[in-house]
């Protein structure tokens, strides 16, 4: 009884102390920017998206304000054991405050559950699932760019009412491409498609054909990719080989990011239907932070939109400290500032934060051009169609986030 | 029935990038003892090497098949030459580490100045199209790859086991100081060997750079399925490592068909059940 008694003075004493500590507000962020550092998708995040974070630090102005403010990288591996440990080591040593980017909806599930339990901030933009804003939402994570519901919504959409009315997916195995197929058969279905079925190839499969012949196979329509990165690319080019395109099926890079467009060259993926919240050429807001961005990246490489969003997150994070006066180290509290306050930035232009963490700006479906359409390198995408922010993003009445029901 | 011939097909198609290069680490591991970690990183040399003779001088794809494995073989000649041959004699593990460094350093190189997603090479123009089997579209490149390396895979098990250099080269490996009491210059005819496990590597990566993107991280991932195919045909046997690579190419394939979530590990699978069957693997002879 005396031990007990004398562990719970003890655990209000700490509690006090750091409740102490947490209300103390200063001038001093450290960002980290965890993402896949050499990996399939190192260069749709990766070192841009430090890149994009450096260049946010410099806009916001707040260095000449006095902030002092860091930003350190960090390599998950795409593994989440090490994403965690990264992110662990970085609150309880480095005192990170805030993380950012970190593709892979498998690392960015386990890092959000830690972001949380550390009372940090999360600001993912590298990650697909709609899990992040829905069943596993937290007081801690906002979800910029895009989700596995905008994508799904987006080309799923488009293809299905265009007649592509029967899909066979070939999906990642792992919590994207799980969610991405399941949110694409949703929203195939809602318009009376039919999924014939599906193959689960593992992460950085490098052939394949046996997975591409098994959905010729299957007749359908459609073809779904429900993968990312150097995964899309190798089942692009690999398809081609295969005649799937010439014989008249059609393939749905579900995610595809400029950087994979870039990689394939246009006379293979010429004619591709996907969608994005992002690209380079869209008006003079776009164009003037990628035309900043190319110049100091590696290989001059223009932003994706996970770099974007690391960008327009971290502006609007800034944003959110100031009007609080400080940096109150105390995560939920600047997240719940940052839903208060609309979103405006030249990337993404308006939008808001919804109670649910998910921040809803508008979509577009894109084409990739034709070689003979195309001006030079890195102009690619046509656009076809602007999905408004309302229908790009899951509509609040239907997530499942538990932070919804109160 | 038509959509399992198809896959078998597959499957002999990744066979084929199997087998000539786990037949270039069994060269380098029966004739040096050098377990080469490196292997992939050279291999994705030889797909970068046929980009940029392409890029660069206009050269295509069939003077890449020549002029790659030669560059490639050089430049591994030059690693056997300033560093491999001072760990003759030594434990494996130091030949180990040395290359495996080696590879992480080629390809943190490559990843620095040409990113992850990798760059485009296109199938040469004699090449492109398919035809209809009946049960499959087969693309004419892939049936190139697999007649191709098929030769290639012959040529040099000809090469070591039946001429009059392949017997002085085992020799050499049985017994260096008797072999060059005969006058017989032992240190260069190692130098080529690694020359030659190294081009056949490199080789492979031109095969492959039409397929697969020509990215920095391709070999890094190929390897270990390589590594696990020369352990389960025993390591440095020859036909062993040929044989072994078109077979698990078609078991790999078939998995892709049948439950494709365990296709990346099936490989590994058969390795642990083939070592406690037999530890030297399937051809290998006990020492």
């Amino acid at each position: 009884m005396k031990k007990s008694i004398a562990s719970l003075l003890l655990g209000t004493a700490l509690s006090l102390i750091a409740a102490g500590a947490a209300s103390a507000q200063d001038k001093v962020v450290k960002i980290g920017s965890l993402s896949d550092q050499s990996g399939l998708y190192a260069d749709l995040g990766g070192p841009g998206s430090t890149l994009a974070a450096q260049m946010a630090v410099e806009d916001s102005g707040l260095v000449a304000k006095g902030w002092k403010i860091d930003v350190i990288a960090g390599d998950h591996q795409n593994k989440p054991d090490v994403g965690v440990n990264v992110a662990r080591q970085w609150f309880d040593i480095d005192k990170v405050d805030v993380i950012v980017d970190v593709p892979n909806s498998g690392v960015a599930l386990a890092v959000s559950n830690l972001v949380k339990e550390k009372n940090g901030v999360f600001l993912n933009s590298g990650a697909g699932t709609s899990d992040l804003t829905n069943a596993q939402c937290t007081p801690n994570t906002i979800h910029w760019s895009y989700d596995t519901y905008t994508l799904a919504h987006g080309t799923g959409t488009a293809l299905t009412k265009a007649g592509g009315d029967t899909w066979f997916f070939v999906t990642a195995d792992y919590a994207f491409g799980a969610a991405l197929e399941r949110d694409t058969t949703a929203a195939v279905q809602s318009l009376g498609g039919k999924v014939l079925g599906g193959v689960k190839a593992p992460l950085s499969t490098s052939d394949f054909s046996s997975f591409l012949l098994q959905a010729q196979a299957s007749k359908a329509k459609i073809i779904g990719l429900a993968n990312a990165g150097a995964d899309t690319t190798n089942s692009i080019k690999q398809a081609a080989e295969f005649g799937i395109t010439q014989s008249g099926q059609k393939l749905a890079a579900l995610l595809l990011f400029i950087t994979d467009v870039h990689s394939l060259g246009l006379n293979v993926a010429k004619g591709l239907n996907f969608t994005e919240t992002y690209y380079w050429d869209l008006n003079d807001g776009t164009r003037a932070f990628a035309k900043r961005f190319q110049e100091r990246a590696k290989n001059h490489a223009m932003p994706t939109m996970v770099q974007a969003g690391v960008y327009a997150s971290l502006i609007h994070y800034f944003k959110a400290l100031e009007a609080l006066g400080g940096n109150p180290h105390d995560g939920a509290k600047v997240v719940a500032k940052m839903k208060e306050m609309p979103t405006d930035d030249a990337l993404f232009g308006k939008g808001e934060i919804e109670p649910n963490g998910r921040t809803i700006h508008p979509a577009y479906l894109f084409e990739v051009k034709q070689p003979s359409e195309s001006k030079g390198p890195w102009d690619y995408y046509k656009l076809v169609a602007t999905i408004p922010a309302n229908e790009a993003f899951t509509p609040l009445d239907k997530s499942t986030c538990p932070l919804l029901k109160k | 029935m038509a959509a399992l011939y198809a896959q078998l097909l597959v499957g002999l198609i990744n066979g084929s990038f199997y087998a000539l290069l786990s037949l270039g680490l069994a060269v380098i591991f029966g004739m040096l003892n050098i377990i080469n970690f490196a292997h992939g990183a050279l291999y994705m040399m030889g797909a970068f090497c046929a980009y940029f003779l392409l890029n660069l001088t206009g050269l295509g794809y069939w003077w890449a098949l020549l002029i790659a494995p030669i560059i490639v073989g050089i430049f591994g000649m030059i690693l056997e030459r300033t560093m491999l041959q001072w760990l003759a004699g030594l434990d494996h593990l130091y030949g180990l580490l040395l290359t495996f460094g080696i590879a992480l350093i080629v390809q943190g190189v490559f990843q620095n100045y040409f990113g992850s997603s990798g760059l485009p090479y296109a199938i040469p123009d004699e090449l492109k199209g398919a035809t209809n089997l009946g049960f499959m579209f087969l693309p004419i490149y892939r049936g190139w790859v697999v007649i191709f390396s098929l030769v290639v895979c012959l040529a040099t098990w000809f090469l070591i086991e039946k001429t009059r250099l392949g017997a002085y080269l085992r020799a050499a490996t049985e017994n260096p100081t008797l072999v060059r009491a005969f006058g017989i210059n032992v240190p260069r005819m190692i130098t080529l060997t690694y020359g030659l496990g190294v081009g056949l590597a490199a080789l492979a990566g031109v095969l492959s750079a039409p397929i697969n993107q020509v990215r920095p991280l391709m070999g890094a991932d190929l390897i270990i399925v390589v590594f696990a195919v020369v352990v389960i045909g025993g390591m440095g046997s020859i036909m062993g490592s040929i044989i072994t690579g078109f077979a698990l190419g078609v078991i790999e394939g078939l998995t892709k068909y049948f439950y494709p979530e365990a296709s990346n590990t099936v490989v590994f699978v058969l390795m642990v059940l083939v070592l406690l069957v037999k530890p030297t693997g399937l051809t290998g002879r006990a020492t």
